[in-house]
């Protein structure tokens, strides 16, 4: 069981955060990043997010292993079809991978791939499915595996997406196909999670709630509308807009965040953007 | 019906850089009703090439381009004006342009793109809402097909990127997921939010699809036409 999957178990509050891996072959910074951020639970590797070509999260995944941290591998659908998924899952876990965030993946018209094809042979919910028949010793053709892998797979949900009973549909259906935990996208306001809350927590399945520190006013408007399933409201907007020190009133409303996680979540997954350092003060009680 | 659009003008120019004498070949169905390959536009080709020097030896408008042996026959009729032509150019489906490459030894120009099978909202107007995909799944998604308008054709509900209803790609669409969820919530079922929809079977699409018919269905088709 891996240290995340066993933290949760228990019931105990968890910390994550996110590295995109390099466009190039230079490990180094990603590592550093890693370093800053060792008193975390786990470590997202982002797979070619936002459809940008990168390194492959399979390659930094391991090498945080050999560090002695604790990845969580993020694969999506838009890349690869149902064998090369399955066959990146065998050679993750043979890697000593056991962290999963299992996506759709942003379409390949964001990234700078425009003109790829994009995959998506499975659906996120068929590839919970795939990875659940795995470690169950069947590969999706219905054959025995020689050794089954473990993993502890989790999915993504993005609760103030509306229509939220649609959003809740698709989160069952998660669950059924073996969802141990859920990271979710960056929630801007209370009622919108208190509502999925209500309804998510019977499912007994763990919810880390994704915490975005706002830079500027100028990057939540960027955010609002570039990056599908983020709204940052009127009145964070305006907070940031009159602040004098808007770094500073970002970590303030990313605190606030933290403390609805700590009322309603098991977890918080920071999206930190280069401002690592301000962890400590984002998590300050 | 297959809707096309027309290759550049600059493209085709480089295209028939080598080719002095042409026969250009429409087709009456959807590259007429597309205004790619109807009367007007091979008329208008020929006054284009004409133009630009070349000769163009003669046309036709092939009532369906994509009827492989109908193809053969018309073009037959036209012998001698196809064997001046230094090529063939066709504005027609890459279906069509097929039929014709199928049954002549010439060189033959595609001068459209195919994009997809379309619904027609209006003339002019194109909508694609079906993608062949071979294995239906619009009984359980009330009638709205989530292979060909959910961008990412997922099967299991909407994406992350879902906002306010509408779609992560195109921002001013409707998502498709959510208008699946409010006509089955309209029509009080759950539809395909029954169960958990299992990845396609897309052994039914290996290329090149091939369909014949039993001899026993064809000649009864035949008998009521009769």
């Amino acid at each position: 069981m891996s240290r995340l999957a066993d933290k949760l178990a228990r019931r105990q509050f968890v910390f994550t955060a996110e590295i995109a891996p390099a466009k190039g072959v230079d490990v180094s910074a990603a590592l550093q990043k890693a370093e800053q951020l060792q008193t975390l639970d786990a470590i997202n590797i982002t797979d070619n997010q936002g459809a940008c070509m990168r390194m492959s999260p399979l390659a930094l995944a391991r090498l945080l292993v050999e560090q002695g941290y604790e990845p969580i591998l993020q694969l999506t659908c838009r890349d690869r079809n149902r064998m090369a998924l399955q066959s990146d899952l065998l050679g993750a876990a043979a890697l000593g991978i056991e962290n999963l965030l299992l996506l759709t993946g942003d379409h390949p018209r964001f990234g700078d791939h425009a003109a790829a094809r994009p995959v998506f042979d499975l659906d996120s919910v068929q590839l919970l499915q795939a990875a659940q028949g795995l470690i169950a010793g069947r590969d999706m053709a219905g054959k025995k595996l020689v050794t089954a892998p473990s993993f502890f797979c989790g999915a993504a949900v993005a609760p103030a997406a509306q229509p939220q009973a649609l959003v809740l549909k698709k989160f069952s259906k998660k669950v059924t196909c073996g969802a141990g935990f859920f990271q979710t996208q960056a929630v801007f306001q209370r009622r919108h999670l208190e509502t999925f809350m209500a309804a998510a927590a019977s499912s007994q399945v763990p919810v880390i709630l994704g915490v975005l520190l706002l830079k500027s006013v100028k990057m939540a408007q960027f955010l609002n509308q570039n990056i599908p399933g983020v709204q940052v409201p009127q009145d964070l907007l305006q907070r940031l807009d009159e602040a004098a020190d808007p770094l500073l009133e970002g970590v303030r409303i990313a605190r606030e965040m933290v403390s609805w996680a700590r009322q309603y979540c098991q977890g918080v997954h920071l999206m930190t953007f280069g401002h690592e350092e301000l962890i400590p003060q984002i998590l300050a009680h | 019906m297959i809707i096309s659009t027309p290759k550049a003008r600059q493209e085709l120019e480089a295209l028939l850089q080598d080719c002095r004498t042409l026969f250009l070949i429409g087709c009456g169905s959807c590259a007429t009703a597309c205004k790619v390959g109807g009367e007007d536009e091979v008329f208008a080709a020929q006054e284009w090439l004409e133009a630009s020097g070349r000769e163009v030896t003669g046309s036709l408008i092939l009532d369906e381009a994509c009827h492989i042996m109908r193809a053969a026959r018309e073009l037959r009729r036209f012998r001698e004006q196809l064997d001046e032509a230094d090529a063939l150019l066709i504005l027609a489906c890459g279906a069509g342009v097929q039929s014709i490459s199928d049954c002549t030894e010439k060189r033959v120009l595609a001068a459209v793109n195919s994009l997809f099978v379309g619904n027609i909202r209006r003339f002019g107007q194109y909508e694609e809402k079906c993608s062949l995909c071979g294995d239906c799944i619009l009984n359980e998604t009330a009638g709205i097909c989530p292979v060909t308008n959910c961008s990412k054709g997922l099967l299991n509900g909407p994406c992350g990127g879902m906002e306010d209803g509408c779609c992560e790609v195109e921002t001013d669409r409707d998502c498709a997921w959510t208008s699946i969820y409010q006509r089955l919530e309209k029509q009080q079922r759950q539809g395909v939010f029954d169960r958990v929809v299992a990845p396609k079977d897309w052994s039914r699409k290996f290329k090149p699809g091939k369909l014949s018919l039993e001899r026993s269905i064809v000649d009864n088709g035949r008998e009521k036409h009769r």
